[in-house]
């Protein structure tokens, strides 16, 4: 049954990759649905940045502005950084603990179907009558009054990606606390997969206040609810409350991965253990848990008092210990190592500085009073950018430079690694630092123009011109993955030589069921540890044995068109038209067909044979 | 590679030139040319929290630069395996705790600046006749792109341009009718959100000195999306001294009916009469109820420093935008709402710039 190794045509490729349940085959389709959606938004920001380049311009209109702003948030956050770093996690925390696949692969690929449909609903808001354009805040008072279906393509598209979204949290969760390999305690995790354990967790916990808020919105706006309706009763503010309960978790959700690859990559370059393991650890955990007390700190001006303002500056202050403590543990990872510096490194290396100015900001933020002026101003746009791209982004770079052979079993060429490294870098600082100026000089954010004479011209060109060297910087990325494809040179187990976690002590690309036999860890770095003994592989913790696999299915995939259908009839379901009532029923009928199906027609999967398995290892040595 | 490096030196040079060049901003908008009490104290905040964020990026970007030049990997340490440290707890202590103590010389002043910046107790104190006994009180109502300030106890209503005194705390009650919005003025303080939910409150307070500077003109914005024309939402702020400002609303108050001047003028009335009166009024004692209030009061047109809160103050941009609002802000709440000719434009641009209080 073994079935890796087959020329397959197109269509076959395609029909493999709508019906799989493996991890590393979900992580690519994370990876190219994210990449796609990434330069769906990189073009978004570059139209921002064209209107925006000099006063009075009229590029694009003040309608299609607030679109054009609406879809970049939205899109970079839940379509982009989101999926891009489900790809890595899919891709590597299986391999890190030792194990063969996800918990619940069948979910796996049903959280991505989700994600993919509803990411594609919302984007086909710009064919049909026109994009959300209430900001990806989505403030009540303004969007419930927005015309069109705008921002009704946003509260449906949201809903069914971010119940995918929610299921891969809770699959990760349930795969981190059940499925590590023996010997592979809590405290000898790798650092991504701790922080992907402490973003899950704070999925589970986030995601639900947004969807509740999600709900409300829905039935204001379609079914003719008064929820956001200030004359009818309703309350506007406790929108705010629920975005910003969902949405400053969120940056953590997006954060706190990317220093899990740093701090693969740190110690990984310097050929060093993590300087100070535990308390990273706990400064991983205690991040999470503070980023739960600080949402408020997003709503200083709506007029909380100072009571609360006061409680969560405070708050808000307290979570640049932790992360301090982990600046300082990534230097003193360095510190005394043997530092080598790969397009990875380089991302990570650049990293530090410009997290720390996105993180002193953050505090300057913080203090209540000041942020009366920052607030909603390009200061915190530089904020923000400055801890996402500076942060999330160059994690997510750092993370495919770094894990590209191991997902794909060729190197990416590092002299076009390092060019976009130098363009992207550049551009960034160009684009986002003068930016903190612009707020301070009196720009509001969300402006789709300027008007001469406010002093805000020379900034906002340099801005413009920095955001053109990051987009020349990501084009010869891709330029790079399809040369590097092309070529296809393979790489072995550890292309990068100091691999230390389990990963890198598999093939690269690992076959479909990762590890013949699963491995005995016995340390921190566990790979790491048996190349120190001089061994190249990992002391296997079972004999040979048959292998359970879980069957490939197409279910995922119609249980979440149906959802997609579905939309549809409820967002024109106001416009009183006949069609939307029986669309609506259609595609429902569909996703619960399909998970009756998914619940009575038993499905056992299949196991490979220990015959095959060591047949496998013979034709290895043959080729 | 050199060349290459020596360009890059050229254009950041050049960058930060145009930073110097741009210096701090305009002296009527920026938060770093404070103009007032509020805006000073929310300045030096921004002063002490950045002072305390150098100190900790220098301490951060020295040991980042001798970590990289020191432990580089160079040429012969190929199979060079350094020592693997676990972590040192002296090191982590006081790491965790400095930044601790840094916070801490952060947190007391804010905390501080927070309650001073709330205190709107003199806002309460209230005379036999319901009126504020010794604090200016101005109601704040933002709308689809125009602002209207009602000064309660003087019976007054005006639009756009907002009519402060100097030197004195000024209290600002802030609501929104239709959407939410953000009441900022960056040189005289930080901005407060108008809800459509309720009203907040808060004071600033503008200096005698810095106005004169910027010759009595502040620059106000909305600070939150609030719809296409977000960005064009602007107002202004007249300050003068409390003598000038109470002969101000002495004038304001003494406005019965306005008089057109010149039969040009006296047509725009009647058209004015016909078509806007409906939504705008010309008297700044307007007591109708503020759902009445649909559009600018336009008692003070004349004087006015801007059309539409954006366009330079002359006829020419006022007939263009009676026009055709549409293309000057769009998504604004007037566009369709009257029929008028080219003439009839003409004559009530006419009107309207007469439409004046303190200029007879």
């Amino acid at each position: 049954m073994s079935t890796y190794a087959k020329k397959k045509g197109f269509g076959a490729t395609v029909w493999d990759y709508l019906t799989t349940v493996d991890h590393k085959k979900i992580a690519i389709l994370y990876l190219i649905a994210g990449g796609l959606f990434f330069i769906v938004g990189g073009l978004e920001a570059m139209f921002i940045r064209i209107q925006l380049a000099v006063p009075d311009n009229d590029f694009v209109s003040a309608g299609l502005f607030n679109e054009l702003i609406t879809m970049h948030g939205t899109t970079m956050i839940f379509l982009a950084a989101m999926p891009l770093i489900f790809a890595f996690m899919n891709a590597v925390v299986p391999l890190q603990i030792g194990a063969r696949d996800v918990a619940f692969p069948f979910l796996n690929a049903v959280g991505f179907w989700l994600f993919f449909f509803g990411g594609v609903f919302l984007n086909l808001s710009w064919f049909m009558g026109g994009a959300p354009d209430s900001g990806w805040t989505n403030y009540a008072s303004l969007a419930m009054k927005s015309a069109g279906h705008g921002v009704d393509f946003y509260i449906l598209g949201l809903q069914i990606s971010g119940l995918g979204t929610l299921i891969a949290g809770i699959n990760f969760l349930t795969t981190i606390i059940n499925m590590r390999a023996p010997g592979m305690t809590y405290m000898r995790m790798p650092l991504f997969t701790w922080s992907t354990f402490v973003a899950s967790a704070l999925i589970l916990f986030a995601f639900p206040p947004l969807t509740v808020g999600l709900v409300l919105a829905m039935f204001d706006r379609m079914f003719g609810s008064n929820f956001f309706d200030v004359a009818a009763g309703g309350n506007t503010i406790i929108w705010e409350h629920m975005f910003w309960i969902f949405g400053h978790p969120e940056v953590y959700i997006l954060i706190l991965p990317a220093f899990g690859v740093f701090s693969e990559v740190f110690a990984t370059f310097s050929r060093k253990r993590l300087f100070g393991y535990s308390s990273m650890v706990f400064a991983t955990v205690l991040i999470g848990f503070l980023g739960f007390m600080v949402w408020a700190h997003h709503m200083f001006t709506v007029g909380l008092g100072p009571i609360a303002n006061a409680i969560f500056a405070v708050a808000t202050m307290a979570i640049a210990v932790p992360t301090g403590i982990k600046i300082f543990n990534w230097l003193f990872t360095m510190w005394g190592g043997s530092v080598r510096f790969t397009t990875p490194m380089l991302w990570a290396v650049a990293f530090i500085p410009s997290f720390v100015a996105g993180g002193v900001t953050g505090i300057m933020l913080a203090a209540a009073p000041a942020d009366y002026q920052y607030h909603d101003t390009y200061f915190v746009v530089a904020h923000f950018h400055y801890v996402i791209v500076g942060g999330v982004i160059f994690g997510l770079l750092a993370a495919t430079h770094f894990y590209w052979p191991k997902m794909f079993g060729t190197l990416l060429n590092e002299t076009l690694g390092k060019i976009t490294f130098w363009l992207f870098l550049t551009g960034f600082h160009l684009t986002f630092f003068i930016q903190h100026f612009l707020g301070l000089m009196g720009m509001p954010r969300r402006v789709f123009t300027f008007l001469p004479g406010q002093g805000f011209e020379t900034g906002n060109l340099i801005s413009s011109i920095g955001a053109l060297f990051m987009a020349v910087g990501i084009l010869i990325m891709l330029y790079n993955i399809i040369v590097t494809s092309v070529r296809n040179v393979r790489v072995g187990n550890d292309p990068w030589e100091d691999g230390r976690t389990l990963e890198w002590a598999i093939p690269s690309p690992p076959p479909f069921y990762n590890f013949k036999q699963l491995p005995l860890v016995r340390g921190l770095d566990p790979y790491w540890v048996e190349k120190m003994e001089g061994k190249d592989e990992m002391t296997p913790a079972e004999p040979i044995g048959d292998i359970h696999m879980p069957n490939s299915t197409i279910l995922p995939f119609v249980i979440s068109l149906g959802l997609f259908v579905s939309a549809f009839g409820a967002l024109y379901n106001v416009d009183n038209k006949d069609w939307t009532l029986p669309v609506m029923i259609i595609g429902l009928l569909i996703t619960f067909g399909a998970m009756f199906i998914r619940s009575v027609k038993d499905d056992h999967g299949f196991h490979i044979h220990k015959e095959d398995l060591v047949n496998d290892d013979d034709k290895e040595v043959k080729a | 590679m050199k060349k290459r490096l020596h360009k890059w030196r050229l254009v950041s040079l050049f960058s930060i030139l145009a930073l110097v060049l741009a210096g701090c901003g305009e002296p009527y908008l920026s938060a770093l040319r404070p103009a007032g009490e509020v805006a000073q104290k929310q300045y030096d905040l921004m002063i002490l929290s950045t002072l305390i964020m150098v100190l900790v990026i220098i301490v951060v970007v020295v040991i980042f630069v001798y970590v990289l030049i020191r432990f580089r990997r160079k040429k012969g340490d190929e199979n060079k395996i350094p020592k693997q440290i676990e972590g040192n707890h002296k090191l982590e202590l006081i790491w965790t705790v400095i930044p601790i103590l840094l916070l801490l010389v952060l947190a007391v002043p804010t905390i501080a600046a927070t309650f001073d910046l709330a205190d709107t107790k003199a806002m309460e104190k209230k005379d036999k006749d319901g009126k504020t006994k010794d604090a200016l009180v101005i109601n704040v109502r933002a709308n689809l792109y125009w602002w209207e300030f009602e000064y309660p106890d003087l019976g007054v209503v005006t639009s756009q341009d907002l009519v402060v005194p100097t030197d004195e705390k000024v209290y600002f009650n802030l609501t929104a009718s239709d959407v939410k919005h953000s009441f900022w003025i960056p040189s005289a303080g930080g901005k407060m959100d108008t809800n459509t939910d309720g009203e907040n409150q808060f004071w600033l307070e503008f200096d005698s000195k810095k106005a004169a500077e910027v010759k009595d003109v502040f620059y106000g914005k909305c600070a939150e999306l609030c719809g296409p024309s977000h960005a064009l939402m602007d107002f202004k702020v007249n300050t003068k001294s409390r003598a000038d400002f109470d002969q101000w609303a002495a004038d304001m108050k003494a406005v019965k009916k306005p008089a057109a001047e010149g039969e040009v003028a006296r047509q725009g009335e009647e058209v004015f009469n016909k078509s806007c009166i409906g939504c705008h009024a010309v008297t700044p004692n307007d007591s109708r109820p503020e759902q009445a209030r649909q559009a600018p009061n336009l008692a003070t047109f004349g004087e006015r420093e801007r059309i539409a809160g954006v366009l330079d103050h002359n006829e020419e941009n006022l007939k263009n935008w009676i026009k055709n609002p549409e293309e000057y802000k769009p998504g604004n709440t007037m566009t369709g709402t009257y029929n008028v000719t080219d003439e009839q434009v003409d004559a009530l641009a006419a009107y309207l710039m007469g439409l004046k209080v303190e200029e007879k």
